[in-house]
């Protein structure tokens, strides 16, 4: 089973229904509880970085999510929730992340050139071809909408990087951690592709 | 690089897609939820659902639209019409949708944009805007004309100007504006290129430009000659005038950037 965390940002449909379509058995859960006996564990989110840290608090899911990545089980970030997993972000100030990954979250930059946030469909360059990323070609397009992107401290984490204005990071794969920017959930069957293989990551590692 | 996206549009009314011409005159085009997998088959970008319903069953009737399409296709989907209260948005959200548009409410209600981005984020909050090209009322001598925001369906003229409007709801946190010219709306004439550009020169964040096409070269005219960031379209994909994918491959050997 895999558990959808559920912190009361935003909407978690898209993300169940796309696992349930790749077959997947989803929960979708609060409780600190469940995460801990999860197969794999997805930590999406919309809305303000802020906001999911002190909901995140509020739910008592932190330890939770520490205990969990450190289990070695797959953990999938999608857009918020790759950037909590950072030191900090200047969003609205400056606010801690998870600091599971050293590094920090920005916004991009407010000149005439791009415009803010970046929505729609963009290319993926791939930098190392991580388990998740198996299926998917270079330079294939998936679903973004976002104003902030992570800097990691650590390159060698990149998995694929994607083209705005800058050169930005748009996945990252460190041990069991796999987190994107963009939204698999949103990206049609390129990304349902995605899903498929953490699914089957999931499993492999259960058994 | 960030693609340009097309957007088909569906116009629901009591569950079902339809369209008219100029706000009137609706014919039917069938059940919503086959027609986003089709559009999804051709590759459409995003769906965008416009809620025309004027029963007292409407709320029930499009959530149940959206959550059903929000099952079957996986990707971006905006939904709007009669959305009021910061309620309306969360029962669009829960329900599948990944964009809710505003548009009378955004008017009506000053505060309601704003609150609804501080609760939900940018990036899921759409101003819808319908402008039309008016005559300045100044007096005998003021030939001068304007684009003017018009709500509840393109029914009521409210004497703001679009110009004004739209840079006001991007300081206000909306994430992307949704261009319709009422001028252009069902004319197949082409979009609106003069107010398209000239809104999205005005603001920073992404425009989608509406109302008018009727042939492939419309789209890349709006491509070409405005920075638009997104097409969209009813009627033309609606009656198999033209597919989203012979459109995206016209586009794209013409030179426009588009997910093939």
């Amino acid at each position: 089973m895999i558990a959808i965390l559920d912190y009361g940002m935003g909407n978690l449909r898209s993300v169940e229904k796309a696992f349930q379509k790749v077959g997947a058995q989803t929960l979708v859960t609060s409780s600190p509880e469940k995460v801990l006996i999860a197969e794999g564990l997805v930590l999406p989110g919309v809305g303000a970085f802020k906001d999911c840290m002190k909901n995140l608090r509020e739910y008592g899911l932190i330890d939770a999510l520490y205990q969990f990545i450190q289990s070695g089980r797959p953990f999938l970030g999608i857009c918020l929730g790759l950037q909590l997993l950072f030191s900090e972000s200047t969003e609205f100030g400056l606010y801690k992340g998870l600091d599971i990954i050293k590094g920090k979250v920005v916004r991009f930059p407010q000149n005439s050139t791009i415009k803010v946030p970046h929505m729609g469909w963009n290319t993926v360059n791939i930098r190392e071809r991580v388990p998740l990323l198996q299926d998917i070609e270079d330079e294939s397009y998936f679903y973004f909408v976002h104003s902030y992107y992570v800097v990691p401290e650590d390159e060698s984490i990149v998995a694929s990087t994607t083209h705005y204005g800058i050169e930005f990071v748009s996945s990252i794969c460190h041990n069991n951690i796999f987190a994107c920017q963009f939204h698999p959930e949103k990206s049609q069957e390129l990304g349902l592709k995605i899903l498929r293989r953490f699914k089957e990551f999931c499993q492999k590692n259960a058994s | 690089m960030l693609a340009k996206r097309i957007i088909p549009c569906l116009d629901v009314k009591d569950g079902r897609v339809v369209k008219g011409i100029n706000f009137v005159g609706l014919r039917d085009a069938g059940d919503p939820v086959e027609n986003s997998k089709i559009y999804e088959e051709q590759g459409a970008d995003e769906l965008t659902f416009l809620d025309i319903t004027a029963s007292s069953e409407r709320r029930k009737i499009i959530l149940d639209v959206v959550e059903r399409t929000a099952s079957e296709v996986f990707m971006p989907l905006t939904v709007g019409g009669g959305v009021r209260t910061l309620s309306d948005i969360r029962d669009f959200l829960n329900a599948g949708a990944d964009k809710v548009s505003i548009n009378t409410a955004a008017v009506v209600d000053v505060n309601l944009v704003k609150k609804a981005t501080e609760k939900f984020g940018t990036q899921c909050i759409v101003v819808a805007i319908d402008g039309k090209r008016v005559k300045r009322t100044g007096g005998a001598e003021d030939h001068s004309s304007f684009w003017e925001v018009y709500i509840y369906g393109g029914r009521t003229p409210t004497g703001i100007d679009v110009l004004q409007w739209a840079k006001k709801m991007e300081t206000l946190g909306a994430g992307e504006i949704l261009l319709t010219s009422m001028d252009r709306d069902g004319t197949k004439d082409g979009y609106d290129i003069k107010l398209t550009k000239t809104v999205c020169e005005l603001i920073n964040i992404p425009v989608v430009a509406s109302g008018g096409a009727g042939n492939l070269n419309h789209f890349y005219d709006v491509f070409t000659q405005t920075n638009a960031d997104a097409a969209l379209a009813a009627s033309i994909f609606h009656y198999k005038e033209y597919s989203i994918k012979e459109t995206k491959h016209y586009l794209k050997k013409r030179g426009i950037n588009v997910r093939i």
